[in-house]
């Protein structure tokens, strides 16, 4: 079989916003760059299909303190107002960038000037890959990277994959590598997440490096029953009733989310935007195009009609958890791997929680762009000591079980998703439940290590599984560690916030799962 | 989930092939794609935003239908690359992100862009 070696100083595993960003700012450093997607650069992704709301905050010190005040309660006081700054500025810079460099065709207030809050996803995207590709990045679409690969003192020194089209695998040695391949969704078919299994995650794991912020880890967003589409900020204008009429009480597209999911486990839910007025409902309209397919193509008019909805699971694509970062170029604990996007963990400029929009994407175009040129750093300063070092593929379950090989990805994906989608699990947590569903996924997890290896594009779905599998019990092993509720992590069985839980919760290991407070309890915010 | 890929409009350019993010389509002994693995479809609508002549159609359902859709009806309804023009993609058309302003979802507070 062919296999493709390629050499760069940087290898990016991931085409969404925060690789993209990452691949253009490592190349415009001096580095050699390689871009593998699970997808295609462009379309692949949260953001490609979603589009963002995006934190982007004049610099003016008022308007960048309210910013930062904002959320801060709602993240349950786990950010760090330094990180939060730089984001600000490095997001300003960038969108900045995207007019002038890109030339994204922002819409125009009464007085002429560009709104740069906001990024409709195929634009958007469709011209970040203009700039990577102008920048001299290598692209191999349709090519996930499946594992990495690490030199003797278990540095990493690049990754190994599949290209899907060409159907052969290929290999990149590198100096450096990125990884932004989203965070996960456990195939809930949420809006363009289905690529975002949490490998990633997976394979920092494998090569040593710990992960932060597990716990927050459920979210949940609203779509018209049996759709896709999981954009909400709109059913901020909407009233929720019962299958007979009458109103839901309490039901809200931002606080109300658990009254939908607890009554969604006995009965319907139905929905109206009736609290729109027809002038926002034109504008809702040029917003939001993708929002309306599910309506105008099963001929619902939702501001007048009543349709069912339902909560399709976003793991931590809208969560907050993921790698754990340790230095200001989103440096991992491990030498030469860097980390960005949802890949990363997001607490550190919103806590426990992201909610409506903003902060992901913006934390995507920052955390890419530092890893990128942090990156391009670290292989500049290996240089030719890294040329032709031995080098060891990392990749176990799923690529090289313990015990004879078999098949079945599928079936490891049905019993992870039977744990994480339900409400009554991961949305609406409680021990009882948790500690069952853990004990299930480690089942599964022991099962999937011994036995499962995938051939050809295969390979590429048993890693997905076992990265799903590995991420949930993460995920499980931190909300019960996090004997509280905090930012989106609701104990149903312990329901206050307990003040000497205010540090993030760090968390790491395959075979053994374990779990530390990063710090001891933060000061009170002043 | 993509139900359609029609083999009177489309022009064997292999856009969606390229693009589909999930690796749905194969190309067809005739040029034309096939829908290879369509449960892997994550109705994503992005293929049908590249096809350039509006010969694919996504339904919002992400699960199969039992027979697909009929294609006369939807171009009657207007629906064959109705989001491709929504977002303003294809020749002479104002890009949809020029557009976008929508309504503040505090009523004092900004427009939302996205
Ligand atoms: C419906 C929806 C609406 C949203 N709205 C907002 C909003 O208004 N504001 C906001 O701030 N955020 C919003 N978000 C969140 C935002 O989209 C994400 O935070 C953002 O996309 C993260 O960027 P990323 O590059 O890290 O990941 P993604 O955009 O998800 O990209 C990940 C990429 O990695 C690739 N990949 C995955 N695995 C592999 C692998 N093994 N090898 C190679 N490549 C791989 C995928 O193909 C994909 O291209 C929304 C999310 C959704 C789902
Ligand atoms: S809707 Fe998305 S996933 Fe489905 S075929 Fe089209 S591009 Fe592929
Ligand atoms: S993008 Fe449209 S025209 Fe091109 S191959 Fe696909 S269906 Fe045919």
């Amino acid at each position: 079989m062919t296999i493709n070696e390629i050499d760069a100083d940087v290898l990016v595993a991931g085409g969404g916003p925060a690789g993209a960003w990452a691949a253009v700012k490592a190349a415009e450093a001096g580095a050699s760059v390689v871009l593998a997607d699970k997808g295609y650069l462009g379309t692949s992704g949260a953001t490609a299909s979603a589009g963002t709301g995006v934190w982007y905050v004049e610099p003016r010190p008022e308007a960048r303190e309210a910013a930062m005040a904002s959320r801060e309660g709602l993240g349950g006081y786990l950010a760090d107002r330094e990180w939060m700054a730089r984001v600000l500025d490095q997001t300003y810079a960038n969108m900045n960038e995207l007019a002038e460099v890109s030339r994204y065709p922002f819409p125009v207030d009464d007085d002429g000037r560009q709104i740069r809050r906001g990024l409709q996803g195929p634009e958007y995207m469709r011209r970040m890959r203009v700039r990577v590709r102008r920048a001299g990045v290598r692209v191999l679409d349709h090519s996930p990277v499946t594992e990495l690969l690490a030199d003797g003192s278990g540095a990493v020194a690049g990754a190994a994959g599949y290209r899907l089209r060409d159907e052969h695998p290929f290999r990149v040695t590198a100096r450096a590598v990125v990884l932004a391949t989203g965070g996960c969704a456990f195939l809930s078919k949420a809006l363009g997440c289905d690529v975002n299994t949490g490998d990633g995650a997976l394979f920092a794991a494998e090569a040593g490096a710990e992960l932060s912020g597990m716990e927050f880890s459920n979210a949940y967003a609203i779509a018209p029953a049996f759709t896709s589409v999981t954009k909400t900020a709109f059913y901020s204008f909407a009233t929720f009733y019962h299958a007979d009429g009458s109103v839901l009480e309490g039901a809200g597209s931002q606080r109300g989310r658990s009254v939908i999911a607890r009554t969604l486990l006995t009965e319907p839910v139905l929905c109206r935007i009736d609290k729109a007025t027809p002038e926002e409902q034109r504008a809702m309209r040029l917003a939001q195009p993708n929002f309306f397919l599910p309506f105008d193509r099963q001929g619902i008019d939702p501001f007048t009609d009543l349709f069912p909805v339902t909560l399709l699971a976003e793991g931590t694509v809208r969560g907050t958890g993921g790698i754990r970062i340790t230095g200001p170029d989103c440096a991992t604990t491990v030498p030469g791997l860097y980390a960005a996007g949802d890949a990363a963990t997001r607490e550190l400029i919103c806590g426990g929680f992201t909610g409506g929009g903003s902060h992901n994407s913006a934390w995507a175009m920052s955390s890419g762009t530092w890893a990128g040129r942090g990156a391009a750093r670290h292989a500049a300063e290996l240089g030719g000591r890294a040329t032709g070092r031995p080098v060891r593929a990392l990749g176990e379950a799923g690529v090289r079980p313990a015990g004879p090989a078999t098949g079945g990805h599928a079936e490891y994906v049905r019993a992870v998703q039977a744990e994480v989608l339900p409400y009554d699990k991961n949305l609406l947590r409680h021990a009882d439940r948790l500690v069952p569903a853990l004990d299930a996924l480690d089942r599964t997890w022991r099962e999937l290590a011994g036995t499962l290896r995938g051939e050809g594009a295969g390979l590429v779905r048993a890693r997905s599984a076992a990265a799903m599998t590995a991420h949930a019990r993460w995920m499980y092993s931190a909300a019960l560690a996090r004997t509280e509720t905090r930012g989106m992590h609701k104990r149903q069985d312990l329901p206050e916030q307990d003040p000497s839980q205010r540090r993030r919760l760090v968390t790491g290991g395959l075979h053994e799962v374990w779990t530390r407070p990063e710090t001891a309890a933060l000061a009170v915010a002043s | 989930m993509i139900e359609i890929v029609s083999r009177e409009r489309c022009i064997a350019c292999d856009k969606c092939i390229a693009v589909c993010p999930t690796n749905v389509f194969d190309r067809g002994a005739d040029g034309i794609p096939v829908l290879t693995r369509q449960s892997d479809c994550q109705t994503c609508f992005m293929c049908e935003a590249y096809c350039p002549v509006d010969a694919l159609f996504v339904d919002p359902r992400s699960h199969p239908l039992p027979e697909p859709p009929d294609e006369a009806d939807l171009a009657a309804e207007g629906l064959l690359g109705s989001y491709r023009e929504q977002i303003g993609w294809g020749r002479g058309r104002t890009p949809g992100a020029r557009l976008a302003v929508g309504p503040s979802l505090n009523r004092s507070g900004a427009p939302l862009t996205s």
